[in-house]
């Protein structure tokens, strides 16, 4: 999933500049506005979620809620988790505009590492509410539950076989420009994922909790 | 092994599937020999179905939207003859759930497979050449977008053979929609069909986005930018901010059809009403998205054929944008009577009556363009005219329901059917079919025939009005909507009115393939040498037809709006550049083919529960785009020695064409600005 549309340089950098001269319509400038504008269509979708949980917090429908669900020391773990894959990231990225390719797949590999561990607990969270009889068709809350947390998670599994693949190219290519921009794409997808991961934290597991 | 796929899902028993089975199937092998017999497939493969430029993408989409059309008319004029018949005693020709289908597949047909193609094949064709660029952003971001939506038209069309649609109306409202009341595939080929190409649309969104602000040619500002180009941006806004919600709506609905999650239903916890608010906080936005775009080619086209330029330019761009923050604050309209309270309902209508003050705006500043022009009745501009009349009078109907007292009576009624096929009828069918007349040229290099053309608007026309007054009288009579019988024979004579006036539309339709073939045949006679057949104001018109493949060999220099029209009069117009460069563009990639093909297999797996089909489908999508991610040989160069070929030959014609025409095509008498 990283974000093959586009292909080539950094170069000429501003829209006016794309004249007969190199690479103009694969220039980073353009990538980045697409994949903001990308971005920004995912936290509709996550809008939408949140706000039908919104809606379904309270259609328990005589099903367990929240305050008897969620276990917050274990979610704390889990964010703590997603959020130091962050940090990581923000390192492997550091390393990169360093030029320092073998530092920026250590770094890259660490978040890997903290991220699959951000969904392993994720899962094992998942299987005991199902294996307690609150799955996700006990009740209307559950359903809105589980689907936006677990979009997240479908997003940040996305986002890891995004860096997988993005560790092996920078593996083969080195540190072209296409392999940066894409690089500084998956930054920006994961820090978003981690935006949202905060919003799901307040809203569903401490607002739940009250 | 295969899911809930067994023989018994092809429909033997209803005739009339079968017949259409049988038509499709020898039509189908009839057109595959062909295609082998004369050795197209490589011709198509590598020149169109690989291909990312926009052009040819843009073509693609119209002609897919094209053959939908016939197949959602088909739909129509089924309805309407049932509902002819079906009065009192006689119980018409189709069983209820087959008419059930006929009424959502039609729906989802016109809107997803017609109405949004024609606009993105418009916008893919116009937008690149009025802003002066050789490509969109994302070239092959446009190719997959098209094939996913393709991957949607074909889900589609097999339902009719393989299963059966949803027989829930266009937008399948829960619980109706839910597995408890429609257990059978009909919803999950909607859903999935929808989520394919409503995947597409949100790419082609993003990448129209992008191409509009990174991409025009030096010194096009934002308020230099052609009509069109504007109610394209436009709309593409709209598209990223009304998708996503589509998107979300319908995984909520088939997590509760596949999931056994409780969103939509009737018990433990669902709300339902839930859902009719996300689907209209989508589909108030789809309404403009098709209908502003249309807005932009009728400016083009006032514009151009009243030999002045557009009145208000800068009321059009705010008129447009207001349009386009305001539509999504009157999604509510839709469902007053679902009982919000008073004050929540007086908003919405506030707000929807507040909505039709641009778009008056915009009708205002066409007729100025009109007035004291020296209008020239072509094809377009008799299908823009049209347009002003039919739509003001879907407005005010509209106006008129926005009053919520009135919409209680109004609501679900077939005067709702006539309002709202009288907007998007008059003014995006109006609009796309008066744009293919307009940038046909551009498009193919010739003209298209005037008097089939008009023949065809005639028919339209008149067909419309036949086929919906009767509807606006029996909605006031309280007919409801979706009725496959109906007990009051005084109805009856109505209805059959209405359905006349589809076969007038039958014969618009007709008209309009004819016009093709009588265009194609006489192309010779109808090409357009200049490049500029109606004496255009914008960059398009500036470079051959149909449009060298790289577009523009130099890159134009804008100092203000209607560019081109300003060089033609100073004379400066057709000027060749001392030398010529080397051009970079995309190379051409079937990565897009793939994934779609992946898509249709993932989308027709789920349909039948067939998972491991589903799982290949799936993982067929992502290598295919990883693998593209690997792929790095994207791009290439054309020489300049190749372009000046091109160019030279070009200005050659010119030449050629200027010296033989006595009068000049474009009446040079300089327009004072009003």
């Amino acid at each position: 999933m990283s974000s093959p549309a586009v292909s080539a340089t950094h170069g000429a950098l501003d829209g006016v500049s794309h004249g007969g001269d190199a690479h103009h319509h694969d220039d980073g400038s353009k990538t980045l506005l697409g994949f903001w504008i990308y971005l920004m269509s995912d936290c509709l979708i996550f809008s939408g979620l949140f706000a039908t949980f919104a809606v379904l917090a309270n259609a328990t429908a005589g099903g367990p809620t929240g305050k008897e669900l969620f276990e917050l020391p274990y979610v704390l773990g889990e964010t703590m988790l997603l959020l130091i894959s962050s940090v990581t990231f923000g390192m492997a990225m550091l390393a990169m505009h360093a030029g320092k390719k073998n530092q920026l797949l250590a770094w890259l590999a660490v978040t890997f590492v903290f991220g699959a561990g951000f969904i392993g607990m994720e899962v094992h969270e998942f299987a005991k509410l199902i294996a307690d009889g609150a799955g996700p068709s006990r009740s209307a809350f559950l359903s809105s539950y589980f689907t936006l947390v677990g979009t997240h998670g479908l997003h940040v599994t996305c986002g890891l076989i995004w860096l997988v693949v993005m560790m092996d190219q920078m593996r083969r290519y080195g540190l072209t420009d296409a392999t940066r921009r894409r690089l500084s794409c998956l930054s920006l997808f994961w820090h978003f994922l981690d935006i949202v991961w905060i919003c799901v934290f307040t809203f569903v597991y401490l607002r739940g909790a009250i | 092994m295969f899911g809930k796929l067994t023989l018994d899902a092809i429909p033997y028993h209803e005739p009339i599937v079968m017949v259409t089975l049988a038509a499709v199937l020898l039509g189908g092998l009839a057109m595959l020999a062909a295609l082998t017999k004369f050795r197209l497939w490589g011709y198509l493969w590598k020149e169109w179905f690989t291909s990312v430029d926009h052009k040819k993408i843009g073509i693609m989409y119209i002609i897919v939207a094209l053959v939908m059309l016939l197949r959602g008319f088909a739909d129509a004029l089924m309805m309407r003859l049932q509902q002819a018949t079906a009065a009192a005693d006689s119980a018409g020709y189709l069983p209820p759930h087959h008419f059930d289908q006929v009424f959502t597949a039609h729906g989802v047909i016109m809107i997803f497979f017609v109405a949004m193609p024609l606009i993105t094949g418009l916008m893919n064709l116009v937008v690149p050449l009025q802003i002066g660029a050789r490509d969109v952003a994302y070239p092959f971001l446009n190719s997959l977008s098209f094939w996913l939506f393709l991957s949607g038209v074909f889900l589609v069309m097999v339902s009719l053979f393989v299963g059966d649609f949803a027989a829930t109306g266009w937008l399948a409202y829960p619980p109706l929609s839910g597995l408890d009341y429609s257990p059978t595939v009909g919803v999950d080929y909607y859903i999935w069909a929808l989520q394919l190409s409503g995947l597409g649309t949100t790419l082609s969104g993003i990448n129209f986005i992008v191409t509009i602000m990174k991409m025009r040619t030096p010194g096009m500002t934002l308020m230099k930018m052609p009509v069109f180009t504007w109610t394209a941006l436009v709309t593409n806004i709209l598209i990223v901010a009304a998708f996503p919600i589509l998107t979300v709506t319908l995984a909520l609905l088939t997590a509760d059809r596949y999931l056994g999650m409780h969103f939509f239903t009737n018990d433990l916890g669902g709300n339902a009403m839930m859902y009719v608010n996300l689907i209209w906080i989508w589909g108030h936005p789809e309404v403009y998205i098709l209908v502003l775009p249309c807005f932009g080619a009728y400016s083009e086209i006032v514009a151009t054929f009243s030999k002045k330029p557009l009145f208000g330019y800068k009321s059009m761009v705010y008129a447009t944008s207001a349009i386009g923050v305001l539509s999504f604050l009157v999604w509510l309209h839709h469902f007053f009577t679902m009982g919000s309270g008073a004050n929540v309902n007086a908003f919405f209508g506030i707000m929807t009556m507040i909505i039709s003050v641009p778009t008056g705006a915009k009708l205002f500043n066409w007729l100025f363009t009109m007035y004291r022009g020296r209008v020239e009745m072509t094809v377009p501009m008799l299908w823009t005219i049209g347009f002003m009349v039919t739509f003001v009078v879907g407005g005010v109907t509209g106006v008129l329901m926005a009053v919520p007292g009135a919409d209680f009576v109004l609501h679900n009624s077939v005067f709702l059917i006539a309002h709202f096929h009288n907007v998007i009828i008059g003014g995006v069918v109006f609009g796309c079919l008066a744009a293919i007349n307009y940038w046909f040229p551009k498009a193919f290099g010739f003209r298209l025939n005037e008097a089939w053309g008009k023949a065809s608007f005639w028919c339209w026309l008149v067909g419309f009005y036949v086929a919906f007054v009767p509807l606006y009288i029996l909605g006031l009579k309280g007919m409801t909507r979706r009725m496959n019988h109906y007990a009051n024979p005084d109805w009856q004579p109505y209805l059959i009115v209405a359905a006349i006036g589809a076969a007038i539309i039958a014969a618009g339709i007709f008209c309009i393939l004819v016009q093709f073939y009588v265009s194609v045949r006489d192309r010779k006679k109808l090409t357009d040498p200049s490049g500029d057949p109606w004496g255009g104001r914008t960059l398009e018109w500036s470079i051959s037809s149909p449009a060298p493949f790289y577009n523009f060999a130099t890159l134009p220099q804008v100092r203000e709006l209607d560019q081109f029209w300003e060089d033609k009069q100073n004379g400066v117009a057709y000027v060749q550049p001392a030398k010529y460069e080397d051009i970079h563009m995309p190379r051409n990639t079937g990565v897009g083919v793939v994934m779609g093909a992946f898509g249709t297999v993932l989308g027709f797996a789920l349909v039948w529960h067939i998972w491991w089909m589903a799982a290949i489908g799936l993982l067929g999508m992502i290598a295919s785009f990883i693998v593209r991610a690997y792929d790095r040989d994207v791009d290439y160069w054309v020489p300049a020695a190749e372009v000046e070929r091109i160019e030279r030959s070009r200005h050659a014609q010119l030449k050629q064409f200027q010296t033989t025409q006595v009068a000049p095509v474009a009446a040079p008498q300089r327009q004072k600005v009003a």
